[in-house]
């Protein structure tokens, strides 16, 4: 028998009035597995993240953690278990240099004043353990490029240790080569036996990175690929619905007269 | 090795060169703009009429920033989380006000009127405060409308009479009229000034070496501390050279001085520069954000009702608040002349105390080269706005070489 997943969703709903946001979604990842979440705009991935995420709790269903029912109500109960998030943009203050950003909110102190040399040593060694490269970390963030900042980003949120990322988009504003830099940093995470969950449009990025793809339809699952075995076209029609993966009951809620 | 010696120096200087050229080209010009325009400004009024530079004139000057600064120092904080407070003139005047009934009609000790209309300033600047956070009325709007209703305030508060006489022996009256004149107080100053920055870099440099991290040379913290050492002692050689170190000039100091650690090396002070950097951002690292923005307008009227009662100091009356408009002004203009940003996240409380050196050098030259007030505000204006465009351009091009 197998270790149990690390997260796994069991028939997680949400409602926004009438809409069905979420509709009886599964989900399971394993540590030291990358799985993309894909669908087209407005299928539902934010919300999961935001439900995994506690920042918008769910309001059916079971979400489960090495196995055993957890609550997730708010941000702070996903980052007691090990849940860190990374959000597509506005995730750095900009004026502040890499240092201030990797601390920011959970600053290192001595007698209330802010220990910076131990704060930009323990910054150096985030970045080294994760080869990532910044010109200088006393550099306001806002002279980084994109793919350094987004990086930046991604060792700010390991500062706690988590064992599950979330990547919103972590590829969206970014060019060919800064892309690679993020995947290679998401390759390294997994190998680092972190379980990571990587939301994104590009299937580009899937193919390269990610072990499976769990692809959302209209706030349902509408397929659970393994990215090696499986076509890109397959995949994409699964997202825009040209095939469909998942049994369809009758829309309710859109319906009326 | 000869060789190697003798080209260590020249690289290391030509790297020092070459960082302080990137953090200029990076938007990172900070207070250098600033102190270059007001040696310019000391040189062309010197130049104009030799009184310029005499003890009494400085150190009249130095007495003279002392309000307006105080005020100027908390429109950094503001400032600093992208925000504007436009009600410290008003509250300026109506602490002054406060102060002035309580002590002079009401008769209550000085030190008494004196705290209770500082708790005043405290008190009003923590109400914008709610309002802003709470319901999120830009503080634009909820300081104009303080603007408008302390003005009022103080108007009733001084009634019919219209202007209240302070006790020109008394403690307020002091603060500004005070001077120690003992030489060693102002050279005191200025040795502990340089004496702490030094202790401070050297502790720095010692921990990052056993850390084994880049550390500052000792040589380039000495000659940091002997260009602290130079302009400090120089000013405490002028001051002393009329009345010796002004109470007020001290005040001031120590209080920019304080508000500079706590804004620079407290958690609390990198989450004000980090709302001034992105909320969001600051939001989702578990900054609390409603707490900051009250502390930050309650940090603003504190030092506008300071600020007010140095003025009314310096005057030793409280008048109708008629040129409270101007002192609004002239404390938003000096914070952003001082290289604080208008657009948040870049300034420092010493930027007050430069900006207010620039304006006030500026009246004060002006004045003895009995040049109207008209060409004055005009002259005002024009540094203004070169502080302004310099600031959009470094932030312009901070921005495109992030994107790059």
């Amino acid at each position: 028998m197998s270790d149990p997943p690390l997260l796994a969703l069991r028939g997680v709903s949400k409602r926004f009035g009438a809409v069905h946001a979420l509709d009886d979604v599964e989900l399971e990842i394993h540590t030291g597995e990358v799985v993309a979440l894909l669908g087209d705009n407005g299928a539902g991935k934010s919300t999961l993240v935001k439900v995994i995420a506690g920042v918008d709790p769910a309001d059916r269903g079971v979400m489960e953690w090495d196995g055993r029912a957890v609550q997730v109500k708010r941000p702070h109960d996903a980052q007691a278990l090990g849940i860190a998030t990374v959000y597509q943009d506005l995730a750095l203050c900009e004026n502040l240099d890499v240092v201030g950003n990797v601390f920011l909110g959970r600053e290192v102190r001595r007698v209330g004043i802010l220990d910076e040399v131990e704060m930009e040593r323990r910054t150096l060694g985030l970045l080294a353990a994760l080869s990532i490269r910044v010109p200088d970390v006393r550099l306001p963030v806002a002279t980084l490029s994109g793919g350094q900042r987004q990086t930046v980003a991604i060792s700010r949120s390991l500062l706690g240790e988590p064992r599950l990322l979330l990547l919103d988009e972590p590829t969206a504003s970014l060019g060919v080569e800064q892309t690679a830099q993020v995947l290679d940093l998401v390759e390294r995470l997994r190998d680092r036996g972190l379980g990571v969950l990587l939301i994104s449009h590009n299937m580009g990025d899937v193919k390269a990175v990610a072990d499976h793809a769990a692809v959302l339809r209209l706030g349902r699952n509408n397929g659970f690929f393994d990215v090696t075995t499986t076509s890109q076209e397959q995949i994409i029609s699964s997202i825009t619905g040209a095939t469909s993966h998942a049994r369809r009951p009758p829309r309710t809620g859109e319906a009326g007269p | 090795m000869t060789g190697r010696a003798s080209t260590a120096p020249g690289r290391r200087v030509k790297r020092a060169l070459g960082q302080a050229w990137e953090r200029l080209s990076q938007g990172e010009s900070g207070s250098l703009p600033v102190v270059l325009g007001l040696v310019l400004l000391w040189a062309v009024f010197q130049g104009l009429n030799g009184n310029f530079f005499s003890p009494r004139n400085l150190s009249n000057l130095s007495v003279d920033i002392v309000g307006t600064g105080l005020i100027a120092v908390g429109i950094v904080f503001v400032l600093l989380i992208g925000e504007i407070d436009l009600s410290v003139g008003s509250v300026s005047a109506l602490a002054a006000a406060v102060f002035a009934v309580l002590n002079v009609n009401e008769g209550l000790p000085e030190w008494l009127a004196l705290v209770i209309a500082v708790l005043a300033g405290a008190l009003i600047g923590a109400l914008h405060g709610f309002f802003f956070a709470r319901f999120g009325v830009p503080a634009f709007v909820v300081t104009l409308a303080g603007l408008l209703a302390w003005n009022g305030l103080t108007l009733y508060l001084l009634g019919q009479s219209g202007t209240i006489n302070l006790d020109d022996q008394g403690l307020v009256a002091k603060l500004t009229s005070y001077y120690f004149h003992d030489i060693a107080a102002a050279y005191g100053l200025a040795a502990l000034g340089a004496a702490v920055f030094f202790l401070a870099a050297c502790r720095d440099r010692r921990r990052r070496k056993a850390a084994a991290m880049p550390y500052r040379p000792l040589r380039e913290i000495a000659v940091r501390t002997g260009l602290i050492a130079a302009v400090a002692f120089a000013a405490a050689y002028v001051l002393n050279q009329f009345q010796g170190l002004p109470l007020a000039l001290l005040i001031f100091v120590v209080l920019v001085a304080a508000l500079d650690v706590l804004l620079r090396r407290t958690p609390y002070g990198r989450r004000v520069y980090a709302l001034g950097g992105g909320v969001e951002a600051a939001r989702r690292a578990g900054v609390r954000v409603a707490w900051v923005r009250v502390s930050v307008l309650t940090v603003s009227g504190t030092m506008a009702a300071l600020g007010g009662l140095f003025l009314a100091s310096r005057i030793t009356s409280v008048g109708q608040p008629s040129t409270s408009g101007i002192l609004v002004l002239n404390a938003i203009a000096a914070a952003v002349i001082g290289g604080t940003s208008l657009f948040g996240g870049h300034g420092r409380t010493w930027c007050a105390v430069l900006g207010m050196l620039v304006i006030q050098s500026i009246s004060s030259g002006m004045a003895l080269l009995s040049i109207q007030s008209a060409l004055q505000f005009m002259i005002t204006g024009g540094v203004l706005l070169a502080a302004v465009v310099l600031d959009s351009v470094s932030r312009r091009s901070q921005k495109s070489r992030g994107r790059a």
